[in-house]
């Protein structure tokens, strides 16, 4: 079967989502053909497609951009605003999270926001303190937005099909370090619906609930784990919010343990939300406590040495998984 | 300026005015508790601008854009019933007066944040361009939004890809409780549109026949596509920022002198002047106020909108319980 990247396949779902309406626009710094078709090439060759009213370079100007896109899209549009670096998004939170986010409510359903956020980050490459966050947490506590983070380029593909497809405001989160990984190509018209985690590893001894690049390492670490006679499960959310809770629910059920893993800050982040409410459903029924991990207290450093004890690691998610399956009752 | 023009502007204008004593007057009555925002001294140059567009046109506004709503065309009954918070209002009670949004007569936005409007009124537009459906957007602002980020970002972006959207700033004279002097260096708005290459226009808001001239050739210009227009009309907020609040920081002797420049009498004289009769402006006002208490009625015979709501709007899909 041939491979696809992902850079590869969200380029391909941007395509076919433009060959199929006119609607769908994308905005953004250096997206068109005369500036390269993007930093990291996502919208290469679109340009030559679909034109440059459709494909629209932008000024450094993130609230016009957001602007704009919210606007385009009370009209029916279906607009993807690229910010180039999550970072970029505290410039245009006003757009987001007044706005796109509660134009829908506000105006009692007469209005509503299809939009797509497009937005990159990633610790790891040493961009430091302002290129590298992961900020899902903020978006995730706004009612009204959805927050989708795919972990492999088929999931990429499908994921964003859908985002352009949903009639409310998706922030879609790619990952640097993963725009190279290849996926098995899912083919033509691929869609993941949102809202629907997947089972990335079946397992029975504790759940490892994850999302985005992480899924990687929990996978790996799930590999090692079974020759020591673990069986680890991984849940990969795809989408961070609306949270599929059944399948998070159904899988620590049967496993009786669980790990949250994520990239961003571990205090206040979405896995205190998620260790929070597998707490109220199955208290009682848990074999030790939910584990967290995420990123340390700090801005992210840029010194490789420093971003490594950063972030969480290999060995640390394996100790953390093998901390609840020690735990005495 | 042609007496159907004048009589539609008048009727607007009267309309904005009628609807501004009557919330005025619930609320110091205690029949309605709200926040609101009067537009007193405003209701003029909204009512040439709206004068000079189709209701399909767009409309951008901000919480003081109560006149700019009416003078669209959002009927008083649903404008009533969403400013007392009601399930029949235009927004289910959901938005209220700082939220305002009637597709229907072309109003996308209200917005609470100030400038924040100008960035989505380029959205508005952009879609027209791409469309080619031929409507402009009109964004209506204060001066007090002039001095934000978003408001250099939309205009720069506007005319970058000449968008049909008219940058309306209602120059009255305060940001909030800060004196124009107090908040800009410059001598007028309208100045700024030079440093994006923009069209600028620069019209005294008071008087009728200045303003729809004005109205007229923003509208023409952005129609046309010639791209994105920055005008401004002088006018007054005669009261303080929003009613019932104390506005002594605004000097006696300088509300005095903008009083003089009142545009309601001023108006008056020249519908008299264009040979309309005292017993026509009072016909036109009576209808006028007897929508204006049929809305009012109602507004508070109207149920409020019931908790599942909270549930509904969140998404397109309505939230589990």
């Amino acid at each position: 079967m041939s491979k696809i990247s992902m850079v590869q396949a969200l380029n391909r779902a941007i395509d076919e989502a433009m060959a199929e309406d006119e609607g769908v626009i994308l905005l953004g710094e250096d997206v068109a053909a005369k500036q390269g078709g993007g930093v990291f090439k996502v919208s290469a060759g679109l340009t030559e497609k679909y034109g440059e009213d459709r494909i629209r370079a932008t000024p450094i100007s993130e609230q016009a951009i957001m602007g704009a896109c919210v606007g385009a899209a009370l009209t029916g549009f279906r607009p993807i605003a690229e910010i180039m670096l999550m970072n970029f998004v505290t410039v245009c939170m006003d757009q987001i999270v007044n706005h796109a986010a509660k134009l829908r409510f506000m105006s009692g359903g007469q209005t509503n926001v299809p939009l797509v956020v497009r937005t990159t980050t990633g610790v790891g490459v040493g961009f430091g303190g302002q290129h590298s966050d992961m900020l899902e947490a903020w978006f995730a506590h706004v009612p009204g937005l959805k927050i989708v983070t795919p972990s492999n380029a088929a999931d990429a593909q499908g994921l964003m099909r859908a985002a352009i497809a949903c009639n409310d405001p998706v922030i879609f989160i790619e990952n640097i370090l993963c725009y190279g990984l290849q996926s098995e190509d899912p083919g033509p018209n691929h869609i993941v619906p949102l809202g629907k985690a997947a089972v990335a590893r079946e397992g029975s001894d504790c759940t490892i609930i994850t999302y985005g690049r992480t899924v990687l390492d929990a996978l790996e670490v799930a590999g090692q784990l079974a020759e020591e006679g673990i069986s680890v499960e991984v849940i990969d959310l795809r989408t961070i919010a609306p949270y599929d809770e059944a399948t998070v629910l159904a899988s620590v059920r049967k496993t009786g343990r669980a790990v949250v893993l994520h990239e961003a800050v571990k205090a206040y982040g979405t896995g205190a939300e998620i260790a929070a409410r597998i707490n109220e459903a199955l208290f009682g029924q848990l074999k030790a406590p939910v584990q967290r991990l995420g990123g340390a207290f700090s801005a992210v450093p840029m010194a490789n040495a420093l971003e490594q004890a950063w972030i969480p690691t290999k060995d640390g998610i394996k100790s953390a998984v093998r901390s609840t399956m020690e735990w005495k009752l | 300026m042609n007496r159907e023009t004048l009589l539609d502007i008048y009727t607007r204008t009267m309309r904005c005015a009628r609807s501004d004593e009557t919330l005025r007057s619930l609320i110091i009555s205690g029949k309605l508790a709200t926040l609101y925002y009067t537009y007193r001294g405003q209701e003029l140059v909204t009512a040439a601008m709206m004068a000079a567009v189709n209701t399909d046109d767009y409309l951008v506004t901000t919480y003081r854009g109560q006149h700019d709503q009416i003078a669209k065309g959002v009927p008083f009954d649903l404008l009533y019933a969403e400013i007392a918070g009601r399930a029949t209002g235009t927004c289910k009670g959901k938005g209220g007066s700082m939220h305002i949004t009637h597709p229907a007569t072309g109003v996308m936005v209200t917005t609470g944040v100030v400038g924040s409007g100008l960035p989505i009124a380029n959205g508005l537009a952009l879609s027209s361009k791409n469309r080619k459906d031929g409507k402009v957007t009109i964004c209506c602002f204060g001066d007090g939004a002039t001095n934000i980020g978003a408001f250099h970002e939309a205009l720069n972006m506007a005319q970058l890809y000449m968008l049909p959207v008219i940058f309306f700033c209602q120059n009255n004279r305060y940001g909030e409780h800060t004196a124009f002097a107090d908040h800009t260096k410059v001598d007028s708005i309208v100045t700024r549109a030079a440093a994006y290459g923009m069209k600028g226009i620069h019209v005294d808001g008071n008087d009728a026949e200045a303003m729809y001239a004005a109205a007229a050739e923003a509208v023409e210009h952005a129609r046309s596509g010639k791209g994105p227009v920055l005008l401004e009309a002088m006018c007054y907020r005669m009261m303080g920022h929003f009613f019932g609040a104390d506005f002594s920081y605004m000097p006696a002797d300088h509300v005095a002198e903008m009083t003089a420049e009142d545009p309601l009498p001023k108006l008056r004289q020249l519908m008299l002047d264009h040979q309309f009769t005292e017993a026509e402006l009072a016909e036109i006002v009576a209808k006028i106020d007897a929508d204006l208490e049929a809305a009012t009625e109602f507004a508070f015979n109207s149920p409020f909108p019931g908790a599942e709501e909270l549930r509904i709007d969140v998404f397109e899909e309505e939230i589990a319980a």
